[in-house]
């Protein structure tokens, strides 16, 4: 069951014996369920990277939303509304699983808008072309994917559950962009242009997604060890890369990257340096559409207002009869 | 707004199973966003949203002590009675 019983540690010293007791059951990959003692880092931690993993889902729909009413067809138009209804479905999954652990859905909300919590630094790339709904599908959730998948298996019983579901209908979403690559790549000079340069602008980006290398990753290392984190962010995204270049190359487009080149020895390609300073600079809000994002954001909190106020006043006047 | 857990029964002859939770300001919206939010893709033909505080669970804590007992009834399950050959199977 899903209802909150939160015991907090009051800053207290934890047993050491409990958490001896919590590690073994996580060794034994053993699920942790909402209301088991766990340690407060634990908790903190998944409700950091819980709540902005659903913040991502959420936030995302903001550079796909752009291109609903302008979808080239109907059917691209239909496929599009039902991907950014997933991704509204895949924040509430992720909500509801982080609302387990005892913060509740309005601070979540109050942490997004008021910056305090971070969402994945892709979506504060703009998104000009239709074709960038192709690169976004196929390379963002491609790699969102090659992140989820292991989530699937992480030691928190509710957030495995929804990675289950939301991996399930995140193939879609990039087998959708795929298609529109596809699509464009086949078409005319001008379409072919038009995928070419949505790859060289989401290419780098998206290797970003995965997040600093191994060896300036704070939270890494004991997120290993919880079982919140089955691979480290340089081999997610060598994952990624060696199963993407072939992808690209049977579209007959080029990785924005001079040193990009097979390694017959490591059995993986080697790629060139990616620009950590302009990953910090999104990160801390300097992005070309941060502010765009949390304003819009912002705008939907408050244009909703009266509708979560009329519920309420709904469910006052019914408690009452 | 209220807490609700969700169940939805895959298909028919199916036992209705917790799939998450939603917030609803009733059972009647409640009912409606677990069908946009839980059911995009035929996962259910059917739905029971319950409110969480009316669900009343076992403690973690006592866990032991109240499934414990049942590990050492093995004369519970039929393989703790061994059969003749020639009776085989029963």
């Amino acid at each position: 069951m899903y209802s909150q019983g939160l015991k907090d540690a009051e800053g207290g010293q934890e047993p050491a014996g409990l958490l001896k007791a919590f590690q073994a059951r996580i060794d034994k990959e053993e699920k942790i369920e909402p209301r088991d003692w766990m340690p407060e880092a634990y908790r903190q931690t998944l409700i950091r990277q819980m709540s902005q993993h659903a913040h991502s889902e959420i936030v995302g729909q903001l550079p796909e939303g752009n291109w609903i009413t302008r979808a080239p067809t109907l059917k691209r138009k239909m496929i599009l509304l039902a991907k950014v209804q997933d991704e509204a479905g895949h924040g509430l999954y992720i909500y509801s699983a982080t609302e387990t652990l005892g913060i509740t859905r309005t601070k979540m909300t109050e942490q997004l808008l008021s910056g305090e919590a971070k969402y994945s630094s892709i979506f504060n790339y703009p998104t000009p072309s239709w074709a960038d709904m192709g690169a976004i599908g196929w390379l963002v959730d491609g790699a969102a994917i090659m992140n989820q998948v292991p989530l699937c298996r992480a030691s928190y019983g509710p957030y495995a559950r929804a990675m289950v579901r939301i991996c399930k209908e995140e193939s879609f979403h990039q087998r959708q962009g795929y298609d529109i690559m596809t699509s464009l790549a086949r078409g005319s000079a001008a379409q072919k242009k038009m995928a070419q340069d949505a790859l060289n602008r989401f290419w780098w980006p998206a290797l970003m997604m995965f997040g600093p290398s191994d060896k300036d990753s704070t939270h890494s290392a004991q997120s290993m060890k919880w079982k919140i984190k089955r691979f480290s962010n340089d081999e997610l995204r060598q994952k990624f890369i060696d199963a993407t270049v072939p992808q690209a190359e049977h579209l007959g487009l080029t990785i924005p990257d001079e040193d990009l080149k097979w390694n017959e020895d490591t059995g993986h390609y080697d790629f060139g340096d990616i620009d950590w300073q302009e990953f910090i600079n999104v990160i801390k809000g300097y992005g070309p559409c941060n502010k765009e994002r949390l304003r819009a954001r912002q705008n939907a909190h408050d244009d909703g207002a009266w509708v979560r106020e009329a519920a309420e006043v709904y469910q006052q006047k019914k408690a009452q009869l | 707004m209220k807490l609700y857990e969700v169940f939805i029964r895959a298909k028919s002859g199916l036992n209705h199973r917790h799939v998450g939770s939603l917030h609803a300001a009733d059972s009647h919206m409640a009912l409606q966003n677990a069908r946009d939010v839980y059911t995009r893709r035929e996962e259910g033909v059917s739905i029971w949203v319950v409110e969480a505080s009316a669900i009343s669970a076992s403690n973690p804590e006592q866990a032991e002590s109240w499934f414990d007992p049942a590990i050492d009834k093995v004369y519970r399950h039929p393989t703790f009675y061994p059969l003749d050959k020639e009776v085989d199977n029963m």
